[in-house]
């Protein structure tokens, strides 16, 4: 009745970037895991999180949904211990172990108190080495699957991702539906989650981050712990190469109040040397919530939708540029056309000079938000460890963004962002 | 498709979870009272302040005013443009938002520590000086409409939800909606949203709660400079509302586009007093139910229900101990599996009482609920954002930030015979509201498949 039913003016930041004098160590396993760790006594507890190059990138189109399936039943059951009682072994020394999955990423984190440090490892370990795959359960989430695939089928806000992410990757495997589709889930097997398992979960392919309560020595010995349970392949394979498309227009009908409203193009990938240029870009154009321009011209000018939002999501391989936004379905028209015009003001001409310093001010000022809690510098360093950024990096960010000029925003976003290749999915359209 | 990626997601009573060490509070001339708790982990600062003033203080035809002045205090002020402070904020590298509840209405900043007397000064002056104009007007609740239709009218769930609160409350205003029914929204002027401003917006009204790497010494004296000088008003006397007791069941269907049933489920339940000590034993007894129910992913309902029988494919149980409005609900949800119909996973949910009454809960059970409250109030001092909203939350809604010392010990006493007292007492058929939801196609001309929701 509380916190639930709260109504949050939603703004819409994608914080990527963080930095401060944060004291990152870093070293390689044996078998080239990549161990990252931020020691600090302040609390006692120790967060640990774990990611592989197995998103759903490493999906085929036949069988898409066994990255995801493969990450989600690994925890459901490891080392001959069932489910219920894996759980309850966690739950009682108070730890929590959560799953993430996303496109290029699968992941694993455990947050514990220290002083139970060792038992919650020895637990976590388990869960990533020998995940049982066991075929009821791998039938039962399937199930699952096909419940929560084919109601996310009647949404429009799920059908315009879809669609969107179709529209931009054609037969790329960015195209894919992280959870797989219906028919694809229904073939899959318990032999597919253990060969998915066997050949993607490799050693060279692993980044551990440690952050809190722990010593060096300990996080040495736990970095080595988790990455000797995995096997290293240095053939394993590259993320395809993005194929770019001709932008497309799709309209799809649907019941619904408002329009979804998607726009955008592959743009940028990890380590991109335009990538803090585009992103500051973005911040006026987009990303900064209410003093962004897209925010001004659709919400604050003519109360044309809630949210209205753009930003560069960039992964091992070009990841998309989007704009979206929801509008009552008369307006649709209206808002595309207003959206078209601002990018192309943007990229024409540029931010204006004041517009460049508020934006510098913003994401340099708000610098010590972005690392002020374990928890978050957990995330920023996961990050900074899966895409191999440099350890300088946050050091650097700052008097990077300092640096970065108009007419350098300008020049990427002319140089990067073509509208002719942009894509737009509409859902719920009156048409 | 959120149930997909919970895994041992483990968040019982996060309100609660952290303890109190060192809140120091004082009370201005105008009565608005300012609250500092130190952290100097990291050098930022969180500022909010709280009205008392929800959608609970709201009346029939005005509904959603509460939420829609939300809105208007960012659209400028005598001295000030709208947006302007929006600028401001993000400029000094802050992050600012706001949000409205059925009891209170909160705006916050975060911010890098030098800056706290920006954020100070800014609400100081919305909170006495805000100008609602007619053209602004007719341009947010445009905006708000939009949220509406985004939030609720397009999500099968939440539109549940809605229909249910206005169920199980027929005279509580808790039985509206918090962003307004879209007749009253669309009918609003910026004369109700003034009147609103006018009525609750006095600082004796209001509450600042501010933590992080500060000093609570300056912080008191940059209150009294900024605030101390507003003037109070008389806050109308806010006349008790209580639900009648409901004498037998209340069933409804609701129709909307999509493939899968679902229904949500509940009946009245006691909160807190204001005392911190009327209802004590029984709050906290549903507090424990709650987490040995659905806590965590090894939890009754999720265990019984979705892993070993298959017989749903998502479950929930929900209960809030504390609210201003001095009425709360014990919720479950779930959604069926393909060959389960909801009448029948009614039944199951009733089971899983039932066999609570019948056999009692077991000192394992009672055990892991105290571990992770435990622990969950170590992990919850990682958040200076979560220590604010925490004071924030319990003093605008009457209780003293106190009340969160004595938490766990509280939670320590409850038996399984409190637990079985508490299901008989609350949880009969004619206490009961339930709502259906009945997914139509999306395509209007075909015939809906199957009939899970027939009775």
């Amino acid at each position: 009745m509380l916190v639930k039913t709260i109504l949050i003016t939603i703004l819409i930041f994608f914080s990527n970037f963080s930095s401060a004098t944060l004291n990152i160590q870093h070293w390689e396993s044996n078998n080239g895991a990549r161990i990252y760790f931020v020691e600090n006594h302040d609390l006692p507890i120790v967060d640990i999180n774990v990611d592989f190059r197995a998103g759903s990138v490493k999906d085929t189109k036949q069988k898409s949904g066994v990255a995801s399936l493969t990450n989600h039943v690994m925890v459901l059951g490891a080392g001959g211990i069932n489910e219920e009682d894996l759980a309850n072994q966690f739950i009682d020394l108070g730890a929590q172990l959560n799953s993430s999955f996303d496109q290029d990423k699968s992941g694993f984190s455990l947050r514990t108190l220290s002083e139970k440090k060792i038992e919650a490892i020895d637990l976590l370990t388990l869960v990533l080495h020998k995940p049982n795959f066991d075929s009821k359960i791998i039938e039962r989430e399937k199930k699952r699957y096909v419940a929560s695939i084919s109601q996310s089928e009647t949404m429009p806000g799920a059908i315009a991702s879809k669609a969107f992410m179709k529209a931009l990757y054609g037969e790329h495997p960015y195209a894919l539906p992280n959870s797989g589709e219906v028919e694809t889930i229904k073939k899959i097997s318990k032999k597919d989650l253990h060969d998915f398992y066997k050949s993607n979960y490799l050693s060279n392919e692993l980044s551990i981050v440690i952050v809190g309560d722990i010593s060096r020595k300990d996080a040495e010995d736990l970095g080595h712990k988790i990455s000797l349970g995995f096997s290293e392949n240095k053939m394993a394979s590259a993320t395809p190469l993005v194929d770019y498309k001709k932008g497309q227009e799709i309209k799809i009908s649907h019941p619904s109040k408002q329009a979804h409203l998607y726009y955008g193009a592959p743009i940028i990938k990890r380590g991109d040397p335009d990538f803090l240029t585009l992103y500051l870009g973005n911040y006026i154009l987009g990303g900064g919530g209410f003093v962004s321009r897209l925010t001004q011209e659709i919400r604050e000018d003519r109360g044309l939708a809630y949210s209205v939002y753009s930003y560069f999501m960039p992964f091992i391989q070009e990841g998309p540029f989007q704009i979206g936004l929801q509008t009552k379905k008369n307006q649709v028209g209206e808002a595309k056309e207003l959206v078209k015009k601002t990018v192309s003001t943007f990229i024409k001409n540029g931010p204006t000079p004041k517009e460049l310093r508020q934006a510098k001010d913003y994401m340099i000022g708000s610098f010590p938000l972005r690392l002020d809690s374990n928890k978050k510098i957990l995330e920023y360093v996961s990050m900074m460890a899966f895409y191999k950024y440099p350890l300088d990096y946050l050091e650097t960010f700052t008097n990077k963004i300092d640096k970065i000029t108009a007419e350098e925003i300008k020049s990427a976003f002319q140089r990067r962002v073509d509208m002719n290749k942009f894509s737009t999915v509409i859902v719920g359209s009156e048409q | 498709m959120n149930f997909l990626k919970i895994v041992f997601l483990f968040c019982l009573m996060p309100i609660f979870a952290q303890a109190d060490i060192g809140v120091k509070e004082i009370t201005l001339k105008n009565g608005m009272r300012v609250l500092v708790k130190e952290d100097h982990r990291s050098p930022v600062a969180v500022s909010m302040v709280w009205y008392r003033a929800g959608s609970l203080d709201e009346i029939n035809g005005k509904t959603g005013v509460a939420h829609v002045l939300e809105h208007m205090m960012f659209k400028g002020t005598k001295t000030t443009k709208p947006g302007e402070y929006s600028e401001i904020v993000a400029a000094a590298g802050g992050r600012e938002n706001a949000f409205t509840g059925a009891d209170y209405t909160a705006y916050f900043q975060r911010l890098e520590k030098s800056k706290l007397p920006i954020s100070m000064k800014m609400e100081a002056d919305r909170m006495q000086n805000l100008v609602i104009t007619e053209e602004e007007f007719k341009k947010e609740i445009n905006v708000v409409m939009e949220e509406r239709r985004w939030r609720t009218d397009d999500k099968p769930k939440a539109q549940v939800n809605e229909l249910f609160n206005s169920l199980i409350f027929r005279a509580h205003p808790y039985g509206r909606p918090i962003v307004g029914w879209m007749n009253d929204l669309e009918n609003m002027t910026y004369e109700d949203a003034i009147e609103w401003y006018k009525m609750w917006y006095s600082p004796s009204n209001a509450i600042l709660v501010v933590a992080g790497d500060v000093d609570t010494k300056e912080v008191f004296a940059k209150a009294r400079k900024y605030f101390g000088k507003i003037s109070a008003y008389q806050i109308a006397k806010r006349k008790p509302q209580f639900e009648p007791k409901q004498n037998g069941s209340r069933r409804a269907i609701l129709k909307a586009p999509g493939k899968l049933p679902y229904i949500q489920m509940g009946y009245p339940a006691p909160t807190l007093g204001k005392d911190g000590i009327k209802n004590k034993k029984e709050v906290f007894a549903l507090e424990v139910l709650v987490g040995i129910l659905s806590g965590t992913s090894s939890s009754r309902l999720n265990q019984n229900l979705v892993r070993k029988t298959s017989r749903a494919i998502d479950v929930g149980a929900g209960y809030s101990m504390l609210s201003r409005g001095g009425q709360s609900t014990f919720e479950m949800y779930a959604t069926p599996s393909e060959k389960v119909s909801v009448v029948d996973l009614e039944k199951y949910l009733k089971l899983e009482l039932k066999n609570i009454i019948d056999n009692g809960v077991t000192d394992i059970e009672l055990n892991r609920v105290i571990t992770s409250v435990v622990a969950g109030e170590v992990y919850q001092k990682d958040s200076v954002f979560g220590a604010v909203m925490q004071i924030g939350q319990l003093e605008t809604m009457g209780y003293s930030h106190k009340i969160a010392d004595v938490y766990i010990d509280n939670i320590k006493k409850v038996t399984s015979k409190d637990i079985q007292g508490v299901i008989k007492k609350y949880f009969h058929d004619d206490a009961l509201t339930i709502v259906t939801l009945d997914p139509q196609p999306l395509d209007k001309n075909k015939i809906p498949k199957g009939s899970p929701h027939a009775r």
